[in-house]
């Protein structure tokens, strides 16, 4: 029992055309231990939502993750400017990323949202000019 | 899943492998090592794109296709040239050329695999047009792009067409056709399918599409043997059937212009691919209906099995293709053109099927990970350093070239 795996990322600020090293490391993993490839996608997605976010909005942060025999635990965590009001933020389709970042196809006001849909549990903590904390929990 | 260790696309001429690495590094599912100088395939990890066969630089991978004596007998045999063959002829006006130079050569009777990519098109429309299919809808065409969603991206499932490929659809009218005629049994009856794909050589000879197949011949081997009769040709019988978008099927974007969308995407080349799926699988490819991805540059005619390289082939199909109508299509139902077995995960990446067994030696392979340069230099004859440690961890008998004998390989 207690037996988990603890992965730690550092989320390069710079490069978010390739942003998303974090949760393929991570989906590789479980395709390791055997989840099931319905959890694996939930994973992946918010992962990578998350590591985008942070990339757009904090220049970077660090995930955490934890691996149990039966659950996977995210957290996501930067210094960036803060989210002023979280509900505000969980709304499909309200982002404040800017235009250039929207012509890339990002900043689409989906992150916080598809975060919420693809995980079992998400708890957001953030203070403006702090930073944001992000944890999300999958089960199988 | 452990019988696709039989399913072997690739072979080594062991005496022509130097032990490079090039095609160990290039493997999109790193199903490569090199062992004792020479490079292993794990057959259960090959998804047949040929990449290894295009980048050996000594000529020691090989496709492993049956060779045209193997038609030999037969008492009647049918030819099934795909639509790449008439892509490897300069200034083919008409496919009877190539038809009727494979009578030449000793086949009974021909039938296109245009003709059944026609069909599978018009059932593909058809499975389209359900509100409830699961989009976009990646093509099934591709042997190599399916076996790599089978291995990868396991969640993307739902998404793959149900359909049959388009040489399995054409062997199964041939059969019906030939045995009509002969009055043979199936024995006495030789189908021979003639392709440019080493993923589809092992793919059509196994599970139902063996029923209606019997050899994979090859674009390569037949290329010159076939050039010489035709040469010879003065009136060829018309034995063209299949249209304009049968024929466009060889080269990519051709599938998907016959779906009557332009909400499609049409991408080339294994690591493009990849590209797209990676995209699909982070939901980001919204508002599409219809995925066409082949493994090889330009679609089939990009084929390790080929003459010609792909884009003069693509460009002869273009210019064929413009000769011809689009055949009248009439189908009853899409699911006459369905596959029976459903797809299968590959799961070739878990480590132990106990999980916490897996959990364990996942914990183990991260700890020795970290202990190797992190360099992927390939010299251990594996890929990647993560994949060494993979390997130490399932017990193979592996080590750095640049930390022998630390603790690494400890146990605990």
């Amino acid at each position: 029992m207690g037996e988990s795996i603890k992965l730690f990322y550092n989320v390069d600020g710079h490069d978010f055309v390739s942003c998303g090293q974090a949760s393929e490391d991570v989906k590789r993993t479980l395709k390791n231990i055997g989840f099931p490839p319905e959890v694996i996608r939930r994973v992946a997605i918010a992962m990578y939502e998350g590591e985008v976010n942070m990339v757009i909005h904090a220049a970077g942060g660090v995930a955490e993750v934890e691996i149990t025999e039966d659950a996977v635990r995210v957290a996501l965590k930067d210094s960036g400017k803060g989210i002023a009001d979280i509900e505000q933020a969980m709304a499909e389709g309200f982002s404040t990323a800017g235009e250039d970042i929207r012509e890339l196809g990002f900043g689409a006001g989906m992150g916080l949202p598809n975060m919420k849909k693809y995980s079992d549990e998400m708890k957001i903590e953030s203070t403006v000019g702090v930073g944001t904390n992000v944890y999300l929990t999958f089960y199988i | 899943m452990n019988d696709r260790k039989d399913i072997k696309p690739v072979f080594l001429e062991a005496d022509k492998c130097n032990g490079c690495v090039s095609c160990m590094k290039r493997c999109p599912t790193e199903a490569i090592r090199v062992r004792d100088g020479k490079a292993a395939v794990m057959y259960e990890r090959c998804v047949g794109c040929g990449e290894c066969v295009n980048v050996c630089p000594t000529g020691a991978k090989r496709e492993s296709y049956d060779k045209l004596e193997s038609i030999a007998g037969y008492k009647y045999k049918v030819a099934l040239p795909s639509p790449s063959l008439y892509g490897q002829f300069n200034n083919l006006t008409d496919t009877s050329y190539v038809l009727n130079g494979l009578k030449a050569l000793g086949f009974d009777d021909v039938f296109e695999v245009a003709y059944g990519a026609e069909l599978v098109s018009a059932a593909t429309k058809k499975y389209l047009e359900n509100p409830n299919t699961v989009r976009p809808v990646i093509s099934s065409a591709c042997s190599a792009v399916t076996n790599l969603i089978l291995m990868r991206y396991e969640h993307l499932i739902p998404h793959l067409s149900p359909m049959k490929q388009p040489e399995v659809v054409a062997a199964k009218l041939a059969l019906i056709e030939a045995q009509k005629r002969t009055g043979y049994a199936r024995a006495e009856i030789g189908i021979f399918v003639i392709t440019q794909c080493a993923a589809k050589v092992s793919k059509l000879k196994r599970g139902n599409s063996a029923k209606y197949i019997d050899r994979v011949l090859s674009n390569r081997e037949l290329y010159f043997l076939l050039l010489d009769k035709m040469n010879k040709l003065e009136n060829p019988e018309p034995l063209s059937k299949a249209g304009s978008l049968g024929i466009s099927w060889g080269s990519s974007t051709g599938e998907a212009m016959g779906l009557g969308t332009e909400n499609y995407l049409s991408a080339d080349g294994i690591e493009n691919v990849i590209r797209v799926l990676n995209e699909l699988e982070h939901d980001k490819l919204t508002g599409l209906d219809f995925l066409e991805l082949y493994a090889c540059p330009s679609g089939c005619v990009g084929g390790s099995m080929n003459i010609e390289n792909p884009f003069l082939a693509r460009t002869r199909l273009r210019r064929l293709r413009k000769r011809y109508a689009p055949r009248k299509v009439e189908i009853g139902t899409a699911s006459e053109f369905m596959r029976s077995e459903a797809y299968e995960p590959l799961n070739v990446y878990r480590l132990d099927d106990d999980r916490l067994k897996a959990m364990k030696m996942t914990m183990k392979m991260k700890a020795i990970y970290e202990k190797l340069p992190q360099t992927d230099c390939g010299a251990c004859g594996a890929p990647r350093c993560m994949a060494l440690a993979e390997d130490i961890v399932k017990g193979h008998d592996v080590k750095c070239k640049y930390r022998k004998g630390e603790e690494l390989y400890d146990d605990g």
